[in-house]
This record gives C-alpha cells, structure tokens and sequence, in this order.
C-alpha cells in the first residue's frame, strides 16, 4: 500500500488532526533526504500520537523517518525506504526543569536555542555547542550523534543524557535511564539511542543534567608554522594542570578558505596550524591560564610558534561559537564539501595531521584535543570533474586512516552523488553482529530510518 | 555438579583453580550484600582463553555462570542465585598497558581499582571513580555494576571512563565492543553493556580513561546542629552552581558511630556533618572552598574546617568510608540502600526517613553522597527477631517508595542485582521491563549467564524473599 493512499492518509489525519499531516509537494520538497523525499509528512503532537503513528507505519509496512529542523538529515546514508517523514517539531515543551537539581527534562522538538535562553535565565546551560546549534532541535541533535568542543571538559551527551523515553519501531512507548544525576537502574539503553540516527526509536523525551554557565570566557590562540608545534602543544596541555573548555588545533591548504578563518579569528595561511583554546573562571584564573599556555606555546617550539593572541569577552564567544558551528559553515561556504569524522589515540593526531598535508584538493581540518578530527575536502563547484576528484580523495583517507592504529573514520556529510559508490560509515566493526540483533529488537519490522545507519542498518 | 563438567574444568585448569567442596565454597554464598547462595563450584580463569573455555563448557551443560570480582558489591550480583559456576577473576589482575600520552589504561578484569590508581600516580594521573570499597573492589566489578563513589559528583561514575570492553558472550563468543579512540562508528554498546550487572557477557578485559590528578585539593568539615541545615546548605551549594569534587554528609548517630572507631576528629554532639571536596587549579580550589564555606556560615554551620594537610584530609575521608564498617558494630545486621532523590528534595527526604525511623521503632543511621542525591540509608536490626526483619524491609521499602514519588531512583551505584529487582516495577512500566529483556537475550538468550538479577522473575512487588544473613562481611559503599 502506498502512503498517499486516501485510507493512509485518512488514518494519519485521525490520529494527528487534518492540520498536521500533509502531502504538499512544496512542503515535502523541505524534508528530502540525499534526493528522496516522503510521500506525506505527520506532526505528531504527543507520544501517544507517535506511538499510534508507528504502530500503524508497521502494520501498513510504511518507512518512517522522524525529523527535527531538518539540519542534519544528510548524515548516513539514504533510507532505503521513505515513506512518512515524522516532524516532531510539534512536541516542543521543556516538561521539567529544576534549577536547583540542575536537572532538564524536554521533548525532541525544542531547539538547542529555547533551551538556552530558559536555561540562561538560571545562569545554566547544555554543553551541546554543536553544528547549526542555532537552529536544531535537541532531539536531531541527540540522535545525530554530533559532538561539541566543549567535550573536553564536559564530556558527550552520552555523559550528561540522564534518561530518555522513546518510541520502538513496533510502536511501543518505553523508556531507561531517570531523571537524577545518579542512577543505575537497569540497563542504559538511552546510550544507544544517542548517535542512532532514530534507526531503533523515536526519541520522545529527553532528560539532561544541566550545567552551571561558566562566569566569563577566554580564548587563546598559537599559531604555528607547521604540524609538530601544534601537536606538541596539544600534548603539554594534556600533561599540564590546566583544565581548558575545549583545545581545538584548526588548519587549511592555502587560502581556500580565508572567509572561515577570519570568522574564527584564524590565519588559514599555507601551513600555519593554530592551536584554539579556550577557558573558564573568574579573571585571577584566566590570567593565569593565559600566562601558563603562552609559556607551553613558546616551550614547544618557540621558533615555529609565529603568533600568540588572546581573545575576551565577545570576541572570545564568538570565536568559540564560530568553531563549534564551523561544519554548518563549511557547508554553507561550499555545498559539496565531504566533512569526514576520523577518531584516533591523541597521539596519533600528528601524523594524521601530515597525511592531510598530501590531500590533492582544498581542505580544511579541526582536530580536537581529544582525538577526534573533522577534516572538509573542498571542491571547487559540483561539476562532474570535481565530484570524480572528490570521490578519489574520500577513497584515499578511508584507507589512510585504516593505516593510523585504533583510528576509526566516517563521513557525516558529503553530496548524495558519492552515496552511490561509498559507504559513508566505513567498514562494519567486529562487534557489528550484535548491533544487528539489537536492531531487530528495537525495529523488527525495519520501519524506523531503514538502512540509514551502519552497515545498512 | 555433574562430575563430568567438574572433570572436564579441572582437566582445563587445573585442581588448583577448580573449588567444589561445601567447605571452600562457603566465601562465596555472598557478597557485601544481604543476601546467600551456594554455587556448586568456584572456578579461578589465568587468561581470556581460559573464559572461553569455561563459558564453553558450561554451555554444553546447561550450567549458570556468573562473574565474580572480590565480591565487596551490594545488590547480590555476584551471587549464584541459581547455583552453578562462579568464575572468579582474582587471577586476571593484569594492568595490560598504561598509555600515560593518550591517558589510558587496559587492564584485566580482577585488577582492584585503588591498585590502577596507585599505579599511574607517578605519573600524575588516576582512576576516577572511587567506591568506597576502593582499595578491595575490582574494575571488572565496577564495570559490571557501574560503580560510583564520592567523587563521582564532578568526575562521573564508572561509565564515564570506560572506552572498551573485551568481553566473552555467553555462548562463547570473544567480542571487542568500542574503541580506545572516541566515538567509534555505530551504536553504543559499550555504553550499554557498562552497568549491565554480569547478565550481558563476561569481561575480559577493560580499557578506561585516566584523569590528571588536580593541581589543588581543599577538603572541608563543615559541623551543624540541625539536620536540615546541613541538607539545606547541600541544595543551596547545587543551586548555587559550585560543583564541588565530593560532598558527603553524616548525620549524628553515624558519626558517634564512626568516631568511636576510627577517631577521624568528627565532634561527638552534632547533628551533621558534612565532607565536602574542592579542587582543580589552586585559585579555583581557594574561591570555591570559599564560597562553601560561606555557604555553610549561612546555613548556621558551627563550624567550618579546612583540613591543613594530606594527613587530615586523610583521616576525614577515612572516617566517611569506614561508616558502614563501623555502624556494623551495632547491630547484628543492618540493610543499606541506595536511593537517589533531586537535590532540592534532600530536607524533605532526610525528615521522611527520621519519621520512619520513628514509626517503626528502628536505629537508621545516613552517610550518603549529599552533592548526588544518593542516599545510603543504613537500617540496624535483629535477623533473629522476625518482626524486625520484616519491619526493616519494610521501612526501606517507604525509603525506596518516597525517593520515587519525589522524582528518584531506586539505585544510584550499588545496583539492582538480586535485592532490588523486585522494586523493579515501581519504575518500569511491563513494556520498559520487557524491552530490557529483549535487549537481555540478545546478549544472554538461554540466560545462563547470572540468573534471577536485575529483571524481576515475577510479577509485582508483594512478595518478600531476602533473607538476611549475621554481620559477618562488613560493606562498605
């Protein structure tokens, strides 16, 4: 049965209300994923509203992807099927927040931003300084699997995701987890729900613990000619009694991409890698944070070391803003980027960062402290010729990063053309044959973003 | 046991590493835990073939299996609830590698957690999560029960530090889950697995995340005359913002209990008191302890001491994790627990469990992670007297009841294990229950591997069947 069906779109409109289902041609152009689009698309206003919407998609062997604001629908690959885009934008209300416990529990349709500014009105805040922060929803956000700079003091959702309900892809509402700080009360399979890409539930709610806004921010920037400076410095850093938000070293091929430097008050200069770090505290401690990292700077390699800058206030925000967000903006600069996503041992990061050297084409890379690399291959435009060069390359730091040991790679973001030919999520891990099991467990019937995640999940 | 199994083990492993007499089983009926059971033998693995081999055999017997690190949990995990096979990894206690650059360490499962941190110490980092039992408990064990301890408030419990697990399925099956880099490709088993109390496979071996040791550390007794100002003064420091490395609290009765035992400078006539731990560089760990302190001055603190020294911080910390130690002196059994509440709900918590105390005429005795909500509860009583015993299961069942209707949990590090699966259904719905199960089988299909945990095995609440045991083992949390 096709979902336009007048029977399935009748039964969609009972459960929903006439309003909140649609077949618009121009509405539904805005939920396409690499190319597909649904055929009809539900606002499901509650769980039990998602719980009736999946039970009827299993019965009616209907594929069902939800969606937030639509900002990441392109990671993974294309569903196999795409019936019903579920927009669970509807489903925005923050259900609880006690400032006192600094504990949050919200529905998946509200963005990252509503619950900031609630959040701020407390001085608190989600350390979820993600790609297009701006506009996503937690629940996209969660699901997604995207990290922040921030981790490196904070840690991922999946350190401060406190429990979740959610919905099986046999139409069963469920949940795990709580919503204390502390807990361990049956199994967590909230963690597994984080990074899914809704392939085993429908995220329904979400509880968090919340953090306490740091009082002010500084960021501090170490330029230097060459890769070596800047891992090193990454590395007594590491060893040092310093405690910075987040330790980002960012470079790119000459030029290529000046404009995105600028926002993020960096020099993109051929072979310049900077170091980007920021802290939190009150002004003694910044003060010294800044005297200790310049010493590390100049104590690395104080010929190679061509600038040391410090940003405040402002200036200091929004470069860390900048960065946090810079695959939204790499995107935004250059459609047909592929934005790989290459964890490896921070000792690694170095040679890593030489093999990126060779990239034959315009490139620009994020390497986090704690070893997880964003690197942007840039095309010049989409024309047939550079997308076929594209595609080379993307073949080429597969295999490459095979090489680094325990390094682990994948492509979160590239044009749908090159979906044909890679598999965005690489080679399948050893312990891929239980994520299969538990997949059937969540999702027998392969209703829920089929074929979306690893491995054709 | 059949003699066939018992031959093929010995044959496997020796008959040195092979315990079945009634005799040298008798140290493994229990744990820290209040409950008993025998298994029909005791089998001690050298290495991950040696598991395999083990789970094997088992399989082809249809014998339970269940892991066992130095049995110091409190939920009755490591207990044969069903009899079979305990495999005891006292002898994998390998620290495989220390990757001092990259802070990690691999380690085998029977490495006792306080011995990891000991071992890096020199090169100025440590193992975060510290139960109480630290200097006895195994990593493994951690893992299975994802373990917590006072300083978990700032640094996160055992998940938070696991990034890899090597671990035996049930049908023998050796698996790598995760990865020493971060977030490998794919979903989260590793993340699942932590916590999973021995019901998902046997772990062989560990890799974990090391922390730098901090610049700065200011351990701070803070004394008051009333209860509620102490947990009014733990909410306030929370809302506050401060997140202090440790906030523990001892109320009266525990720290007469204590003092007496271990002489850690507690004053004898107060109410409460409370540990509380800054740290990190040494500006930070000077105004936060500041702050503390003058939050405490405005919750009517008596007084406020800094401990001056590693000695007296020492002595504080110890006096905090031999508390239970210490209230075992005074009864002949007592039954802990481990609900979590809000943080704002602490007085309206700490007050309920004083009337229950009353209403049922029972010494409770609090020593709890303030700073996370996790109570401990300790309840002394009389295994022999029948009304007691009942009263006390009782009274922790209101405990356990309110910490729910306030919003809370029924176990924030000891675990559900074969104690609390019965209070299982006061959180989870039959469709949660039954995902779980599900999820369970998976891993554990013909659930040979540590039977009649976590899962309630029948319906509802009603029944009480824990049976409690002399004070002979003295837990610690």
């Amino acid at each position: 049965m096709s979902v336009s069906g007048a029977s399935v779109l009748s039964r969609l409109a009972e459960i929903t209300g006439d309003s909140n289902v649609t077949t618009d041609p121009a509405q539904i152009a805005g939920y396409q994923i690499d190319g597909k689009s649904p055929a009809a698309v539900a606002r499901p206003g509650t769980s039990e509203e998602v719980v009736e919407i999946v039970k009827f998609a299993a019965r009616e062997k209907l594929a069902i992807v939800p969606t937030g604001a639509r900002t990441k629908l392109g990671i993974g690959m294309p569903p196999r099927k795409y019936d019903l885009a579920l927009d669970m934008t509807r489903m925005d209300r923050m259900v609880a927040y006690d400032p006192g416990d600094l504990t949050l529990s919200v529905e998946p349709g509200i963005t990252l931003q509503k619950i900031a500014n609630a959040l701020a009105e407390h001085r608190q805040f989600l350390p979820l300084a993600v790609p297009f922060m701006n506009r996503s929803t937690v629940g996209g956000t969660i699901a997604s699997g995207v990290d922040s700079p921030l981790r490196q003091i904070y840690g991922t959702a999946r350190d401060f995701v406190l429990g979740m309900e959610f919905v099986t892809g046999d139409g069963i509402a469920a949940k795990s987890g709580g919503r204390v700080v502390k807990n361990v009360t049956g199994y967590d399979i909230h963690k597994m729900m984080i990074g899914a890409l809704g392939t085993l539930g429908v995220i329904t709610r979400i509880n968090f613990r919340t953090f306490p806004l740091p009082r002010a921010l500084r960021t501090c920037i170490a330029t230097f000619r060459g890769t070596a400076g800047a891992c090193e410095l990454r590395h007594a850093i590491a060893r040092s009694v310093l405690r910075p938000q987040s330790v980002e070293i960012l470079a790119a091929s000459g030029g290529s991409s000046s404009e995105l430097g600028r926002r993020a008050a960096i020099s993109f200069e051929n072979d310049r890698w900077s170091v980007v770090v920021s802290f939190a505290g009150d002004e003694q401690v910044l003060n010294r944070d800044r005297r200790e990292l310049e010493a590390l700077a100049r104590g690395v390699d104080r010929i190679a070391l061509e600038s040391f800058t410090e940003l405040r206030a402002e200036p200091a925000e929004n470069v860390s803003r900048h960065i946090a967000s810079l695959p939204a903006a790499i995107l935004e600069h250059s459609p047909a980027a592929a934005i790989f996503k290459i964890s490896a041992l921070p000792t690694d990061l170095a040679a890593l960062a030489s093999e990126i050297q060779s990239v034959g084409i315009p490139w620009l890379v994020m390497m986090r402290g704690l070893g997880v690399t964003y690197l942007a291959l840039l095309p010049i435009d989409r024309s047939e010729n550079s997308l076929r060069l594209l595609k080379q390359e993307c073949g080429r730091i597969f295999s490459l990063s095979g090489k680094v040991p325990r390094g682990r790679c994948m492509l979160p973001w590239c044009p749908p053309e090159l979906k044909s030919e890679i598999n965005v999520w690489g080679e399948p891990s050893g312990d891929f044959p239980l994520m299969q099991k538990l997949k059937n467990v969540f999702d027998p019937g392969g209703t829920l973003s089929p074929g979306r995640f690893m491995g054709g999940l | 046991m059949d003699s066939r199994l018992l031959h093929d083990l010995t044959k496997l492993l020796g008959p040195r590493a092979v315990l079945h007499e009634p005799e040298d089983l008798l140290l493994y009926e229990y744990d820290g835990s209040v409950e008993v059971a025998r298994p029909e033998c005791v089998v001690f693995p050298r290495a991950t073939a040696d598991v395999v081999e083990i789970v094997r055999l088992a399989n082809r017997h249809k014998v339970p299996l269940v892991g066992r690190g130095t049995g110091t949990g409190l939920s009755g995990g490591a207990i044969a609830r069903h009899g079979g096979i305990i495999i005891s990894f006292s002898r994998m206690k390998r620290i495989v590698e220390i990757d001092a650059e990259n802070q990690r360490a691999t380690v085998q499962p029977g490495v006792v957690n306080a011995d990891l941190s000991v071992a890096v110490e020199h090169l100025g980092l440590h193992f975060a999560p510290d139960p109480s039992s630290q200097k006895a408990c195994t990593i493994g064990g951690n893992v299975s029960e994802n373990s917590g301890g006072p300083h978990t408030l700032a640094y996160g419990v055992t998940t938070n530090h696991v990034l890899s697990l090597e671990v035996v399925l049930p049908n023998g099956e050796l698996m790598r889950l995760g990865s020493a880099a971060l977030d490998p490709p794919g979903y989260d088993l590793t993340g699942l697995f932590v916590g999973s109390e021995g019901t998902f496979g046997l772990v062989t071996e560990i890799t974990v995340k090391l922390t730098r040791v901090p610049e700065a550390v200011k351990t701070l007794l803070a004394v008051f005359d009333s209860v509620d100002d102490a947990t009014e003064t733990v909410a306030e420091i929370t809302a506050r913002g401060i997140t202090p490395a440790a906030c523990e609290m001892l109320d009266g009765w525990t720290i007469r209990a204590v003092e007496d035992y271990v002489h850690a400078g507690f004053p004898l006539d107060c109410a409460a008191i409370l540990l509380i731990e800054v740290d990190g560089l040494r500006e930070v760990a000077e105004a936060e302890a500041k702050d503390v302190a003058d939050v405490c001055g405005l919750h009517h603190a008596r007084e406020v001491r800094v401990a001056r020294d590693a000695r007296e911080r020492d002595l504080l910390w110890k006096g905090r994790k031999n508390a239970f130690g210490a209230a075992g002196r005074f009864a002949p059994s007592y039954y802990t627990q481990d609900g979590v509440i809000p943080r704002t709900k602490l007085p309206a918590t700490l007050r309920r469990i004083g009337e229950i105390s009353k209403k049922y005429g029972l010494q409770i005795g609090n020593v709890f992670h303030a700073g996370d909500g996790n109570l401990h509860p300790i309840i002394l009583f009389d295994e022999r007297n029948e009304q007691q015993f009942r009263d006390t299961i009782r009274a922790g069942d209101e405990i356990i009841e309110f910490c729910i209707q306030m919003g809370g949990s029924i176990t924030g590090e000891h675990g559900v294990g074969m104690e609390k699966d019965r209070l299982m259904t006061l959180l989870f719905s039959e469709a949660d229950l039954a995902l779980m199960r599900r999820v369970r089988d998976v891993f554990n299909p013909e659930g040979l591997l540590n039977p009649g945990k976590i899962l309630p095995t029948s319906k509802g609440c009603g029944e009480i069947y824990v049976r409690p045991r002399p004070a002979a083992a003295v837990p610690s949390a």
